[in-house]
């Protein structure tokens, strides 16, 4: 870097009224855009000395280097400058071979003309919301939902409402009864996002019964439901469950997938599936956002997935996971207080505990630090920022068991303190106890935070999972 | 000459340290300075050992880094260092010895009152929390003693907040203050060289006032410098910062923020080495006044101590 020409560096240049200019120029739809302290705490999260189960990442220290050596140079020599051109917006057609393969292992088999592939699933979320939202309208979501959508949602201005899940998903009973609600005032909403197999954050799946339920609204009230299916084939327990595009057929039920957490998130690859006149619209969209997807590693992909091996190598991360997430879940229940609730999720990567409710976690995220262990605030998990506040989304697939039961070991005797230093407080005025029992939600939210709870008729929308210290099932 | 930019480090405010130390070590370059920068970790004594600068330029925010420690390690291996000496980071990272010290010299502060975890754990002070709060009033702060920005500052407007409140900021620091909230204008006086700058005044556009963590996220505040404020309001308000500058004994530069009540200003707390990223105050304040960034960061560094036991 020594030799950088500082004089042409932008940010040297940077002045206080400049900002005030961009402030101007800002889009209207940048200031629902989160930004905060809380950022540049999960920043302190990437030290190396930091235990983090605060990631989503999948183990790639598990795939062959050579296997990856291998395929890049045999593309290398038999395909070299195709590799390094663009590509159809669509994808490759070998690409999409590949996709349906792997969403034929779960029973569904697309119209490969229905298939898009994206710059990971995530950028299929922003295409699918940039075709179908406008300012304003609503998109139903599970409270909590996959942290990446919230942005997602909000920077299309979007209103999110969010349908409370328990151990079989989202409550399809409480979406009804949204709808229903929605209908009286005019509104309908454009689409239900949901993740039904191991959700990320909270770990659970949706149940057949709701599965068939969720189906049949989108088809009687001809709702679109938007399935975000990253961690199907991550099953380490109890029966395959139809994802959501199998039951409907695919004339409501939008599907997203990606190679994220089967083979690698670095490559960037996942796709959707929707109905033609969608897809249209969101082809469209991507080729005014990047025109193509990596070609270089779609050839990786047809690569790796002609060598036929790719369920074995998903197989095998499943044992890994499996192992980790009972060591987790073990942990746990060592580790973490009486008071805590936490899911036992039967495959993807995630678990979602919930601490009593005078416990923020963003706080305990500071304090966790403090010992070099990270976890995400369950905050990040709800468009509201009021909710959420104690829970936490625990990673299992990142880090090896001995840094689990660590990190959980840490993480419990941060909370044990606090939980102590509660009792120790609330314990000792007269009558402050019950008062701040209830009142302690409201502590740290901001003044106003008890006129928004109209919505959640409850006041608590934390009621996922669930099953108390010893009483697993794992 | 040879200057060491100090940033980053272990606090909960690493990135915006590493902005602050990015800025400058810019504007030194462009100064026609030598430039080291050093990401304070494990290897820093070595690195400076090695390095031998002739200043050490402190971007370092929050603990380890404007508490003092940086400081003193300076200190000891006798090298010069800009901002505040060890004595008064250590005062103003401490936001109840400071306003002990603020107090003491007859400069207003908020009423407050300051509560140590052991106290809580071990000598029963949970069962004079009730009093406490009756004293103070409502609405309160509750805010860790040693914290930066506004992690684990909680608005609590009745007894049954305060529980969670307290646990909340207790997982910033051992030690937590109930400050009486005061109602009023949020100001900030950056000071130079014992020279004030330009009042700045943060306004939240979002009209939620209690909503702490506004005011780090452009949008959600907007800035004002200088302040619309009548002569003799700003004449208190530059004053009293001027006073809380002097009895915690800083040097070089730091920011004072106050809230300016109807009876007058009331500082709340002094940042030694307060921020110098794009959107920071201080360089806000000082192109007010018509120095450009590498004009101020020229004058911090004339204005570095040398060490007091001399090499």
């Amino acid at each position: 870097m020594a030799d950088t020409p500082t004089g042409h560096r932008r940010r040297a240049h940077t002045r206080t009224r400049d900002i005030e200019r961009y402030a101007g120029l800002f889009a209207e739809r940048t200031g629902v855009m989160r930004s905060s302290a809380m950022r540049d705490l999960m920043a302190v999260t990437a030290r190396p000395e930091v235990i983090s189960l605060a990631g989503g990442l999948p183990d790639t220290s598990t795939f062959p280097p050579q296997t990856f050596a291998a395929q890049m140079t045999r593309i290398a020599q038999t395909s070299a400058a195709e590799a390094l051109q663009y590509g159809p917006t669509e994808g490759f057609e070998e690409t999409v071979d590949c996709i349906l393969q792997v969403m034929g292992a779960e029973g569904m088999l697309p119209d490969p003309e229905d298939v898009i592939v994206t710059t990971g699933g995530q950028q299929a979320i922003d295409l699918i919301t940039k075709t179908l939202i406008d300012p304003g309208d609503v998109v139903i979501c599970e409270a909590p939902t996959y942290p990446g959508a919230v942005p997602v949602f909000c920077s299309y201005q979007a209103e999110v409402v969010q349908i409370e899940c328990d151990e079989d998903g989202m409550r399809i009973d409480e979406l009804e009864a949204t709808l229903a609600r929605l209908d009286g005032d005019g509104r309908r909403p454009k689409f239900v996002y949901s993740v039904p197999s191991f959700q990320n954050p909270a770990g659970v799946s949706m149940s057949i019964e709701r599965r068939s339920r969720l189906v049949e609204l989108a088809r009687s009230r001809e709702m679109l439901v938007i399935e975000d299916n990253p961690y199907g084939l991550l099953r380490f327990g109890g029966d395959p469950l139809p994802p959501l595009y199998q039951l409907d057929g695919g004339d409501f039920v939008i599907y997203i997938g990606t190679f994220s957490k089967i083979l690698s998130p670095g490559i960037r690859l996942g796709w959707a599936v929707a109905p033609p006149p969608v897809m249209e619209k969101i082809v469209l969209g991507k080729q005014a956002a990047d025109l193509c997807t990596s070609t270089l590693t779609q050839y990786f992909v047809r690569e790796y997935f002609s060598e036929g091996h790719w369920r074995q190598y998903v197989d095998d991360l499943v044992e890994i996971y499996r192992g980790r997430r009972d060591v987790m879940v073990a942990a746990l229940a060592e580790h973490f207080p009486a008071e805590a609730t936490w899911t036992e999720p039967e495959g993807g990567l995630f678990i979602w505990a919930t601490l009593p409710d005078y416990i923020d976690t963003g706080d305990l995220l500071a304090r966790a630090l403090r010992d070099d262990v990270a976890f995400v605030p369950g905050q990040a998990a709800y468009a509201d920022e009021d909710l959420g506040r104690n829970s936490m989304r625990l990673n299992f697939s990142g880090v090896d068991e001995g840094e689990i039961r660590e990190g959980i070991r840490r993480i419990g005797k941060v909370i044990d303190e606090q939980v102590g230093l509660y009792k120790t407080i609330a314990g000792a005025g007269d009558g402050v106890a019950e008062g701040a029992a209830q009142g302690a939600r409201g502590a740290g939210a901001s003044a106003d935070g008890g006129g928004r709870e109209a919505e959640q008729p409850s006041g608590d929308v934390n009621v996922l999972p669930f099953r108390k210290t010893g009483e697993g099932s794992a | 000459m040879k200057v060491a930019v100090l940033k980053g480090g272990k606090s909960l405010e690493r990135g915006v340290s590493l902005r602050s130390g990015a800025r400058v070590e810019d504007a030194l370059k462009r100064l026609g300075h030598e430039v080291v920068p050093v990401d304070a970790g494990a290897d820093l004594v070595e690195r400076l050992l090695e390095e031998e600068p002739e200043v050490a330029f402190v971007a370092l925010h929050g603990r380890g880094g404007e508490d003092g420690t940086a400081q003193e390690l300076l200190e000891m291996l006798g090298i010069s260092f800009t901002g505040p000496g060890v004595a008064a980071c250590t005062l103003c990272m401490d936001k109840a010895l400071a306003k002990h010290t603020l107090r003491a010299a007859g400069v207003p502060t908020p009423d407050w009152l300051a509560l140590s975890e052991v106290a809580l754990r071990e000598l029963g002070a949970g069962e004079a929390l009730g009093e406490l709060e009756q004293r103070l009033g409502f609405p309160l702060v509750v805010k860790p003693s040693r914290g930066g920005s506004a992690l684990g500052v909680k608005f609590a407007a009745d007894p049954a907040e305060v529980p969670a409140a307290l646990v909340a900021a207790f997982s910033y620091d051992d030690r937590v203050l109930l400050e009486r909230f005061v109602a009023g204008r949020e100001l900030a006086v950056s000071i130079l060289g014992g020279e004030a700058l330009p009042i700045v005044e943060a306004i939240p556009t979002g009209g939620d006032r209690y909503d702490f963590e506004a005011r780090y996220e452009i949008g959600r505040t907007r800035f004002e410098c200088p302040a619309d404020l009548e002569d003799d309001r700003a004449a208190a308000v530059t004053g009293a910062a001027l006073e809380a500058y002097e009895a915690l004994g800083c040097a070089g530069f730091s920011r004072v923020d106050l809230i300016l009540a109807e009876d007058g200003p009331q500082v709340l707390e002094v940042n030694a080495i307060p921020g110098l990223t794009d959107t920071s105050l201080l360089p806000q304040a000082a192109e007010a006044a018509g120095r450009s960034f590498e004009d101020l960061v020229e004058r911090i560094l004339e204005l570095a101590h040398e060490p007091a036991v001399a090499p």
